[in-house]
């Protein structure tokens, strides 16, 4: 079977018409990556690198300003074969949604109706997609609950009345309770302090590793993707800039700005001094013309002012855009 | 023994919770107690969890709220005895906060200068625009910023990184000897963030200003701060000098909590790592 997920060329723009002129902020420009099945996906960029708009796009949950110009996502679910998401009838879509494809959203303290306990929205959710008699529903649900440490009275609790890492454990518990073959996560334990952080990461290994699903998971936090994910891609300014298996990204970054956020990461034990990256990241409304990063890049050439770097596999798994890793400079 | 710059004995703050008829009692901080030296400055972390009551130890420190039990003393002042808007003036003048999130904390749709002219107006007693001006360009310096870059914009026209700077900015315009950065970075990016905290340590040398720094981060509490306490349920469970205390924290939940921080390099170098290896073979064996 081929991967799970095949984007490509996915073009996503922010389009906006003022007084007859055509204003777009393209936070996803030509992005083109593959998942395999069984594997976390990790995706690392900062803030308006265009990650969350990517992971929007990919689960079509957009509306306009923002549209796809351009390219195909592709999911096969298992024995369905590849389909474009973007072909799908609503009601399909909606067969789709939870049941194989779902989504862990950032911030539990937001994503919880907090005036419904966390019953109604497992019942809302998840119920359609079991095809069970709701006694078998609920003990269903129990029991997956019970799998992330939660006891069966959570249930009858209002959002409030659980800490954060419990919160975060049910909407957990909502993305998986139907086994879904493809899970989206998004910063799913940035508001999260660390102890509970580590806890909550172990958990989401657990269950990928028994349910054999795939996981998209975005974050900023470099460290916590060198701990869980298996590939890592690295976004900057709407593109992909670089993509390979964490543990060789980790140890031969090939991107300058990849090799920035790395050695940036500050450490117990290690006191050589840290510095942050000078400038800050692109408007996207108009962005620098050839490479993106040229403006805050310390290896700069003059091509990288006029021609945008292609995504080139350098080492086996290993993709880099970038004009002087492609000539062997290594940042 | 000279007076110290901060001085906080056995302070506690308890808040009133529940309804009407089942009033509870939340004890947020427990009896803490420790002392900023006034002739030297340096960064001190707070580091807890949420819900350590790390939050309210600083509100407390700001004067913003007033502490249910013990005292917190500024130059040997007590703030609950504070009275009175000149009183309230000189305290601003000494200590300024930071916020933790930079676009919270500045209005949208409010120029961002307009905030350095209003500290340089009420707290240095800058008379008119062009006083008003300079000390708020010359506090931009001192953060790598300058007032033509900042000059009629506002705050989604600028970075994380710009904002917070600003933001520090504007807490440097009156000279205080005390700021309270609480989470100063934990909403800034990743390539930013280190910007932001290496600030922190040459202001203390360049301005000799003091800083409480509150964070829940250890790695960047480790690389800036030359003392910490550690909180837990409103109580201090370990305190002294940073390093001595990250490098071997003594008490169980200081090494609990250093064990949690995600590592690159714990990764792979350490095989007994439940999150990176140990999983998979662990449920193998169990499956039928």
């Amino acid at each position: 079977m081929g991967p799970i997920l095949a984007v490509e060329g996915l073009k996503a723009y922010y389009q906006m018409r003022y007084f007859g002129t055509l204003r777009e902020v393209r936070a996803v420009d030509d992005i083109t990556l593959e998942i395999q099945r069984d594997e976390i996906y990790g995706l690392a960029g900062e803030s308006s690198s265009g990650k969350s708009t990517l992971i929007k796009t990919i689960a079509r949950a957009i509306r306009p300003p923002l549209n796809v110009v351009d390219g195909a996502v592709r999911f096969d679910f298992a024995g369905q074969g590849p389909r474009d998401i973007y072909t799908l009838s609503a009601p399909e879509l909606a067969a789709t949604r939870w049941r194989h494809l779902s989504y862990i959203m950032q911030g539990s303290m937001n994503v919880l109706n907090p005036v419904r306990r966390i019953r109604h929205s497992f019942v809302d959710f998840a119920f359609r997609h079991m095809s069970l008699p709701m006694p078998a529903f609920l003990r269903r649900v129990e029991e997956h609950l019970g799998h992330l440490s939660l006891r069966p009275d959570v249930l009858e609790s209002f959002p409030h009345e659980l800490s954060g890492g419990m919160r975060q454990r049910v909407t957990i518990a909502l993305a998986t309770v139907c086994r879904p073959d493809f899970i989206i996560a998004d910063e799913p334990t940035t508001a999260l302090d660390v102890v509970v952080q580590k806890g909550v990461l172990e958990m989401i290994r657990r269950l990928q590793r028994e349910m054999g699903s795939s996981v998209l998971f975005v974050t900023h936090d470099m460290a916590v993707h060198a701990n869980l994910t298996d590939r890592l891609g690295i976004m900057y300014a709407g593109r992909l800039v670089e993509e390979a298996p964490t543990r060789a990204l980790f140890r031969q970054p090939l991107h300058p700005y990849t090799a920035h956020l790395i050695r940036s990461l500050p450490r117990i034990g290690d006191d050589t001094p840290r510095h942050g990256l000078e400038g800050r990241p692109p408007n996207l409304a108009s962005p620098p013309p050839g490479c993106r990063f040229h403006p805050r890049c310390p290896l700069a050439m003059e091509v990288c002012q006029q021609t945008t770097p292609v995504m080139q596999e350098l080492a086996p798994g290993h993709r880099v855009a970038c004009h002087a890793a492609a000539q062997g400079i290594l940042p | 023994m000279t007076v110290p710059l901060l001085e906080l004995r056995s302070v506690g703050k308890t808040y009133a919770g529940g309804g009407l008829f089942s009033r509870r009692r939340v004890a947020a901080v427990k009896q803490v107690s420790f002392t900023l030296a006034a002739e030297t400055p340096e960064v001190f972390a707070i580091i807890g969890e949420s819900g350590s009551g790390k939050s309210s130890l600083a509100r407390m420190v700001l004067g913003m709220s007033t502490a249910s039990e013990g005292q917190v003393l500024f130059r040997g002042q007590d703030l609950a005895a504070s009275r009175g808007r000149s009183a309230r003036l000189d305290f601003m003048r000494q200590v300024q906060p930071i916020f933790q999130n930079p676009f919270e904390a500045f209005n949208p749709l409010t120029r961002v200068d307009r905030y350095l002219y209003a500290t340089a107006r009420n707290l240095t007693g800058a008379k008119n625009q062009s006083e008003a001006e300079a000390a708020a360009d010359q506090a931009l310096q001192q953060v790598g910023l300058s007032l033509t870059e900042l000059r009629g914009r506002f705050p989604h026209e600028l970075s994380g990184g710009q904002l917070q700077r600003a933001a520090i900015a504007r807490a440097l315009i009156p000279g205080p000897s005390l700021l309270v950065a609480d989470e100063p970075v934990s909403m800034i990016d990743a390539s930013l963030r280190m910007t932001i905290v290496n600030l922190f340590r040459e202001l203390r040398d360049r301005l000799q200003v003091s800083i409480l720094y509150i964070t829940h981060d250890l790695a960047t509490a480790y690389t800036i701060s030359d003392r910490i306490v550690i909180m837990r349920q409103g109580e201090v469970v370990e305190s002294g000098d940073a390093r001595a205390v990250l490098a071997h924290p003594q008490h169980p939940y200081s090494i609990q909590l250093k064990n949690s921080v995600l590592s690159v390099e714990g990764a792979w170098n350490d095989d007994d790592d439940a999150l990176a290896h140990g999983t998979t073979r662990s449920t193998e064996g169990t499956r039928p």
